[in-house]
């Protein structure tokens, strides 16, 4: 914020010509596009993912029409072989967890709005930022190739626990070029989520604009700074703990591979090493990761309520704190994630406890957004449909996770479809009904045009209803010990259950075909809806005082002041019940408040 | 359309309860010693997250039906005593269940991980391999012959690469791909894996662990009923992970030894 002689790094002339514009552009709004974009299709490729392996699940002998095309080995004449859906299993955890839920809610809609929403005229490092996005979508290139290869995609699991990945074309189909390319794809990847954090902490620290004090910045805007403080930490560990797993594959280390091995008969060349080793880089990476994904959603849902209620939350700053502190317990925690992986039984007890504590901060933020909902004029629109939705499903995925807190439970609840259900509900459909929201909010500021409410309020409808038909059944499942991964289920007492497999099915291609008309009302508004004004939704923060869409330099050549807190709605203001952020008038209570 | 997302949300919150409420969906009949306590950590959860869950979307679905279509400039109210009373809330609440289930759940785990195994445990090595799971018998010497990997020999059923010819412990180890147990004596199982991560898993035992290539583990169980349960893996192992499955025989006293009697004579 200080006045240099030099030109500072952000400031930078405005893009000419399609390839600055539009590919290689260095504005963080195209950026955040760009991200969104690659969300978009990750997530649906994703989904269609996922469709296979639940009719492969009910229907083995299904003939996919067109599958035998992507993988004449894995499909053979369209019908899926066990190997190919774990395969599919892999890529479908892979690109959510990385592809998507790290992108969308942290990387597109803080890249857009995290420098406006500060007032600021870009990222701090706008070429940094740039390069962010293309590693990432070199990430994702590398990562889709191993559909093209011979022997497929990998058959690991989005884990990928060692040996069974480090030990090479001995472990199964896919195991050989596959895996490696997963492992570099997620390497790169840690690159570019690396660059990405560092970016959005300088800029949250050093671009603020006047007046825009800490805790002046609206909480996604504290949502998004947190999760990359947890995401510069997390991405660290995993990026060496990829590194080593390539150098097991390829050149001869032994990291998480101990000697003594067997594997397709053949002993494997490779001592010393241990599997735990894999299990710890991973997981503390894993579970923040679980954070990186829904924090943002839990911020962007805050903003999008305070706007449609009409009124602040009860208190902004307990929001922050609570979000601070899950960001801090997020790394004492990561091994209950391994409480039956043979690791000293008293740590169960050191990990167990972290864990139900981070419930607290979790609890107090549900009671605020639900104490906040009293009093309010409550506004129902799609985008404060699906705000509502996350507190729904954050409440139905998060008492699930009391459950698999408890080393006890866990012996019993662990690898069944309990935990497939609750990681589902809080960290994926949760997390996306805040990247929904934050659509169907911020669209007319991205795009200058409105979304299609009828549309969205289908949509809603469908999805959320979908979610709770697909996932409470896979909790019900997991009580009666259903086994997670498996393509078939040949336990003897799963012959009674598989009609509830059936219906899980035929939920969730309901549920995944109602994402069309979110495809479809995306593009169509883009071209055709409705013109939006500066500020369709009489909302206060920074973004709102520029043009939709907002010029390159996002407030042109002025400089934003800002003299309130961020939300201040239920006063009188000259323009109504709100006071903007950068407005100098007086903020006077309405009577009655 | 907010009374219609108050309405959805009850019947969502009854409807998931249903199932739960009537036992639709319960583990197996525990036939282990130390499941009870496992049985009351979850039933205790159950009902305390049960609660919740239900508490919490009812409370949602009421300040929705409330607070949507109000009249324009209906007075904003804030909630008696606001966030403070959030917060005091959450800790109470959260802080008793934390105490009540973390702290006297850890007495379950505690049956299963940090209680040694009697000396008079019966001791079964469990080897898990892609993708079947063998069981190894000391024999009348009581003692296990040693591993070496470099002579398993899967053609000639020598799954633990034992060297009999060379190894007198080795000579009367029993193999057996189901595991058979007697009712009622507590048995040490010591894990070992061939080739990658697998884990074992009975629901009647209540009872998971996993195997991990390269560490000594063990575990320790006592059946409690006569009966053949199904022994899966739980850890993702490779292309036939889904059919990696053995059966836990538990039987009486007499045909153990009738069972062991035979296996040695083949």
């Amino acid at each position: 914020m200080a006045e240099s002689s030099i030109e500072p790094a952000h400031i930078h002339a405005p893009p000419e010509g399609f390839i600055r514009k539009y590919v290689f552009s260095l504005d963080h709004k195209m950026i955040g596009k760009q991200y969104f974009g690659l969300a978009l299709v990750a997530v649906f490729t994703g989904m269609i993912l996922s469709w296979l392996m639940r009719i492969h699940m009910v229907w083995p002998a299904a003939k996919i029409p067109g599958l035998q095309f992507l993988s004449s080995a894995g499909a053979p004449g369209g019908v899926i072989t066990p190997e190919y859906y774990l395969s599919l299993m892999t890529m479908h955890g892979t690109l959510m967890v990385f592809f998507v839920l790290t992108n969308a809610p942290f990387a597109a809609f803080g890249n857009f709005f995290l420098p406006i929403q500060i007032g600021a005229e870009d990222m701090a490092f706008p070429r940094f930022n740039m390069m962010s996005f293309w590693v990432t979508f070199t990430a994702w290139v590398v990562l889709m190739l191993a559909f093209f290869i011979p022997d497929g995609p990998p058959i690991a699991g989005w884990t990928s626990y060692a040996p069974l990945s480090a030990v090479g074309k001995d472990a199964g189909p896919g195991m050989q070029y596959g895996m490696s390319l997963w492992g570099l794809s997620i390497a790169i990847f840690c690159i570019g989520s690396l660059l990405g954090a560092l970016n959005f902490i300088a800029t949250t620290l050093d671009l603020r604009a006047k007046g825009m004090t800490l805790m002046r910045m609206p909480i996604c805007t504290w949502a998004w700074f947190i999760t990359s403080c947890i995401a510069l930490l997390a991405f660290a560990v995993l990026l060496p703990a990829c590194i080593l797993l390539i150098l097991d594959r390829h050149a001869g280390t032994s990291f998480y591979v101990p000697g003594g091995l067997v594997v397709s008969d053949r002993v494997q060349p490779h001592s010393g090493g241990s599997p735990l080793l894999w299990q710890h880089l991973f997981w503390f990476f894993g579970h923040p990761e679980v954070y990186i994904a829904i924090l943002p959603s839990m911020g962007i849902i805050s903003h999008i309520l305070i706007n449609s209620m009409r009124k602040p939350l009860l208190s902004s700053k307990v929001v922050i704190y609570s979000m601070m502190s899950i960001g801090f317990l997020s790394y004492m925690v990561w091994g209950h994630h391994m409480f039956l992986s043979g690791m000293n039984p008293m740590s169960a007890l050191a990990f167990s406890f972290p864990t139900l504590t981070i419930t607290i901060p979790a609890t107090v933020l549900t009671l605020i957004w639900l104490g906040s909902l009293y009093g309010s004029n409550l506004q129902i629109n799609s985008a404060s449909l699906f705000a509502l939705g996350f507190i729904s499903m954050f409440v139905a995925g998060g008492v699930s996770g009391f459950f698999l807190a408890q080393p006890s439970i866990d012996i019993y609840l662990h690898a069944t479809y309990f935990v497939v259900g609750h990681f589902h509900m809080v960290m994926g459909v949760a997390s996306l009904f805040g990247v929904f929201a934050a659509t169907y909010f911020w669209f007319p500021k991205m795009s200058g045009r409105m979304m299609n409410e009828t549309l969205g309020k289908l949509h809603f409808w469908i999805t959320f209803v979908g979610t709770y038909c697909i996932f409470m059944p896979f909790h019900y499942l997991g009580l009666i010990g259903n086994v997670r991964r498996y393509q078939s289920f040949v336990d003897d007492f799963m012959a009674p259950y598989i009609g509830w497999h059936k219906f899980i099915t035929i939920c969730a291609l309901i549920t995944g075909a109602a994402q069309f008309i979110f495809l479809y009302n995306l593009i169509h508004s883009r071209f055709k809806g409705k013109p939006a004004s500066d500020n369709p939704w009489n909302a206060t923060t920074l973004e709102w005082t520029i043009p939709s869409p907002p010029p390159w330099n996002n407030f042109g050549d002025k400089h934003p002041i800002v003299y309130h807190d961020p939300f201040q709605y239920g006063v009188k203001g000259s323009k109504g019940d709100y006071v903007m952020q950068d407005s100098p008038e007086q903020v006077v209570p309405a009577s009655g408040d | 359309m907010g009374k219609l997302l108050a309405i959805v949300l009850v019947i969502i919150a009854l409807a998931s309860a249903y199932p739960i409420v009537t036992h639709m969906f319960v583990p197996p009949v525990d036939i282990s010693t130390h499941g009870h306590a496992i049985d009351e950590q979850l039933k205790d959860t159950m009902f305390e997250a049960g609660v919740s869950f239900v508490a919490a979307q009812l409370v949602l679905a009421f300040f929705v039906w409330s607070f949507t279509g109000r009249k324009a400039g209906s007075p904003l109210k804030n909630f008696p005593g606001g966030a403070r009373v959030m917060v005091i809330a959450a800790f109470l609440l959260v802080g008793t269940e934390i105490l009540a289930l973390g702290i006297l759940g850890q007495k379950a785990w505690a049956t299963v991980y940090f209680a040694p195994p009697k000396p008079d445990a019966i001791q079964i090595q469990a080897q898990a391999e892609q993708f079947a799971f063998y069981f190894r018998y000391p024999g009348a010497d009581g003692k296990f012959g040693t591993i070496h990997p470099d002579k398993i020999d899967e053609g000639n059923q020598n799954y633990f690469g034992l060297d009999p010819a060379n190894e007198v412990e080795a000579r009367d180890d029993i193999v057996s791909g189901e595991l058979v147990v007697p009712v009622n004596r507590e048995i040490q199982l010591l894990m070992h894996a061939k080739d990658v991560g697998h884990s074992f898993y009975v629901r009647e035992l209540r009872i998971q662990q996993d195997f991990v290539p390269g560490l000594d583990l063990s575990v320790h169980f006592t059946a409690t009923q006569i009966g053949k349960y199904e022994i899966v893996c739980t850890q993702l192992c490779g292309l036939g992970h889904y059919n990696m499955k053995a059966y836990l025989n538990v039987v009486s006293e007499a045909d153990y030894e009738k069972w062991l009697k035979d296996q040695a004579a083949q």
